[in-house]
Order: C-alpha cells, then structure tokens, then sequence
C-alpha cells in the first residue's frame, strides 16, 4: 500500500488486506521497532476517540516516529470555520501522513483527494472506519485460525455502525455466512447488503439475538451509538434493545469468540468478561499492530522479521 | 395518430434539437434542468402526446440549441430513454438515445444529508451503480442514491 490512502475497505483488493495482517504478525512478535525515525504522523481527531488515536500514537511511537496533532477542535482553527480542504493542505506542509477521524461521512475521500501526503480514514461519520475493520480481521483470523467459510453474527446498531460497513464489506471476500441481528429500525443499510449480495452469499436477519449464538463462530456486538440519533426517541426505544449475558453463552460452539469495537455501554454485561470466549480486550491490543502495519506499509518501510 | 399528424402537433424548427421521447410526467422536469424556462430562443413544447414506446410522451424542440455533454447527461438522469435529434435547414442531420455515462460530477444531489457533498464546498461524484433502474453510489459517503430520490442542482 506505498504512498497509498487507506480510506474505505472496498478500495483494496484480498490479497492487500491480508498482506497488512501477515505484516501485523511480525509486529505482534516485536512491537518496538525503530524502523521510521524520521517520520512524522498526524492525527486529526475532529471527534471522540479513546482507542484508535491513542494506539495509533502508541503504534507510532513504538516504529519511532514522531506524532503532531489534535484531538480535539477547539484549539484549532476549524473553530474560526476553517473549511477541511484548507486544515488538510495546512496540515501536509507538517507532516508525512494523516490520520483523520471527522464526523462528516465521505470527509476522508475528500481529504485524501486534496491532500498531497497519504490520509488514512480513522472514522468518517457513520460511513467506514478501516483500520478497525483490519484489526477485527486481525482478531477473526487469529481466534479461528482463518477467515474463510466462517459464521458471523453482527449484532445491534448495523445501520450507523461504521465498523460493521467496514467488516462486512471486507467478509464478503471469505465466503462468509452473515447473521444480522439487529432492531427493525437498524437494519443493514441496502448500500452494505448489495455487497452480501453481489457475491451470492448467504446471509439472515434476526430480531432476536438467541435464534443464532449457537450457530456461529464470532458474535460481533456493537454499541447502540446515541451520538448518531437526531431524535432522542428513537434512540430510548432501541437502547437497551440488546445485552449479552453470560448464561446466553451455555450453548454457544466451543470456538465461539466474542468481539466488540468498544466503547461498551452495556451491551455486553461485566459477567461476560471472565468468560475465555470474551476477546474484546485482546482485540483492543491487536489494534496497535495492525496500526504499525498500516503506517510501516504507507511510508514503504519493511519491519524486521 | 399518423407520425404526420403528431409531427404537426409541435411545429417544426429550422435549426436546432429536438429531444424526443420524454416521458410526459418528466417534461416540466427536463425544462427546468436544462433552464429552457429561461431560454430566450423560440421553443415549443409537446405533452401527453401519443407514443408508441411510452404510451404518453413529451417533446421539447428548442432553435439554435445544440446541448454540450454535461447537458445531455442531465437529459439522460432524466429520461434515460429520451433521443436527441439535430436539425440544420429543416433537416434531420443526427439522432442518437442519450447515453447515462458509468460516473459523472454535479447534476445531482447525494441523498445523505450528512454527506460532505452536502456539508462543504465539495462537488458531487457518482458512480451508477445499475443503468437500467438508476442506482447512484456516492463516491464520498458510499450511500445509494435512488431515481425517486434524485433533486437536481
């Protein structure tokens, strides 16, 4: 992916995606690398985030280079109504690489196409987040040994959630059987299934969660997210649609891994952590790998074996 | 109806496009996008008339008009079934159906109000994703676009 954006899942073909993963691997075997002294990373969080700015600063740092950036607007000047396009250009005289989080679906496109220096998309509204759509194929193949032929279950805000487009979309690519369950109003949009389709895969659609834990290989839970709701409604009504309990597991295949992007609100009950099949934790940590390998693969800069 | 009778319903142009087999509820529509309610040539216009193809069918015959690429793409969104026939000295000298292009810029609005598109000054960029029922992707946020809702600029 030298001097290549990364800003939707789709752009990139099979064997692109598994070259990150296999490149993350050498980086799980030795994460403190020096191998991009002279590198300087920008992260531009124009929203929230815990996880993905701080590992990709950890990811940064850990290859050696140095991290510029912001985290948050309003010590910048987006607040004085600095159009994006102006921000980036700004922002590429500074630095090698953008990494940008913004809360407008299709910014990162835009970014990556203004921009004179590699932009990794981080989060574009509710569009595609694919560093964590890698890092959940990270997580998938390393708990079951592969990502061909699998059983996955998405589970709850399939509509607004970014990592579940990303995934699915990438998934599509394994031959993977898709169980989506999800409340009435938070359907899959028809743009993500179209993928499912094209490829003549099969996939169900569950309001109820219990009808298919048993047949699957990864429950993929995610948070009912208020921040994409304009009317607090309809978000009070789906909130508690989903909480997976530990005694729902009993039947649950032996493989069985459950992941979730985190933030959790309660979607998952603490009784579930103890629980070996639990993995969002670990899923967590394989972010800064797979993190290492996006950036180490963009600059063009091979990791040691 | 003869083809003559229906020809003399909209009279005939000494130079200029005639665009043929709109269908009728789409021809004020057609009008607008192209400015023709602004045009300050002669041009006439046919409604509910008989077709073949259509059943019902607008014509629009505009003088000393020839549409430029951008124009005719907006005439396919349209009426992706509409023909554009060229007239110079009251003769016939080119007809083709207008062709939807596999992606084009502007003429249409994303549907995704949270798009960028919609958002900054950013320009629109499509792909079509299926010619014969008019499926737009958005090149930025990845949303589909449907006839029933497209909103021309």
């Amino acid at each position: 992916m030298k001097n290549r954006s990364l800003i939707s899942i789709n752009d990139h073909t099979k064997e692109e995606l598994i070259g990150i993963l296999d490149r993350a691997e050498k980086f799980e075997k030795k994460p403190k690398q020096h191998i991009m002294p002279q590198a300087v990373v920008a992260t531009l969080f124009f929203e929230p985030s815990t996880r993905t700015r701080l590992s990709f600063e950890s990811a940064a740092n850990q290859l050696g280079a140095r991290v510029i950036g912001f985290s948050d607007t309003s010590s910048t000047s987006v607040q004085k109504g600095e159009s994006l396009k102006d921000t980036i250009l700004t922002v590429c005289q500074y630095a090698d690489i953008i990494i940008m989080r913004h809360p407008v679906e299709g910014s990162a496109r835009f970014a990556s196409e203004v921009a004179t220096i590699p932009v990794v998309n981080a989060g574009d509204g509710a569009n595609q987040h694919p560093t964590q759509c890698l890092l959940d194929l990270y997580s998938i193949r390393k708990t079951q040994g592969t990502l061909d032929n699998l059983n996955i279950a998405l589970v709850g805000d399939l509509k607004y959630g970014r990592t579940v487009h990303s995934l699915t979309e990438a998934m599509c690519h394994f031959n993977t059987t898709f169980h989506l369950v999800s409340p009435e109003a938070l359907k899959l949009p028809s743009a993500v299934k179209h993928h499912i389709k094209e490829k003549n895969l099969e996939y169900h659609q569950y309001t109820d969660l219990m009808e298919c834990i048993e047949k699957v290989d990864i429950l993929y839970m995610t948070r009912i997210q208020r921040e994409r709701f304009t009317d607090p409604i309809g978000y009070e009504k789906v909130k508690n649609f989903y909480i997976l309990k530990n005694s729902m597991l009993s039947n649950a295949k032996s493989n069985l891994r459950i992941l979730h992007p985190l933030p959790r609100v309660n979607e998952i009950d603490e009784d579930v952590d103890s629980n070996p099949k639990a993995y969002y934790f670990q899923q967590a940590l394989n972010g800064v790998y797979v993190r290492q390998a996006i950036l180490s693969s963009i600059l063009g800069v091979e990791p040691e074996n | 109806m003869s083809e003559k009778r229906k020809e003399l319903s909209v009279s005939a142009i000494e130079n200029g496009t005639v665009i043929d087999h709109i269908p009728s509820e789409k021809l004020f529509l057609v009008v607008k996008i192209l400015g023709l309610d602004h045009f300050d040539s002669p041009t006439t216009f046919g409604f509910n008339l008989d077709s073949k193809k259509l059943g019902k069918k607008g014509i629009i015959k505009v003088s000393n008009k020839f549409f430029k690429e951008n124009e005719v793409r907006k005439i396919a969104l349209a009426a992706p079934n509409a023909t554009l026939i060229t007239i110079e000295n009251f003769e016939v000298v080119g007809k083709k159906s207008v062709q939807l292009p596999d992606a084009f810029e502007g003429i249409v609005k994303c549907v995704n109000p949270k798009c960028i598109t919609n958002q900054q000054n950013v320009v629109q960029k499509f792909q079509i994703i299926d010619k014969d029922d008019l499926k737009l992707h958005c090149v930025y946020c990845e949303k589909f676009t449907k006839k029933e809702n497209f909103e021309f600029l």
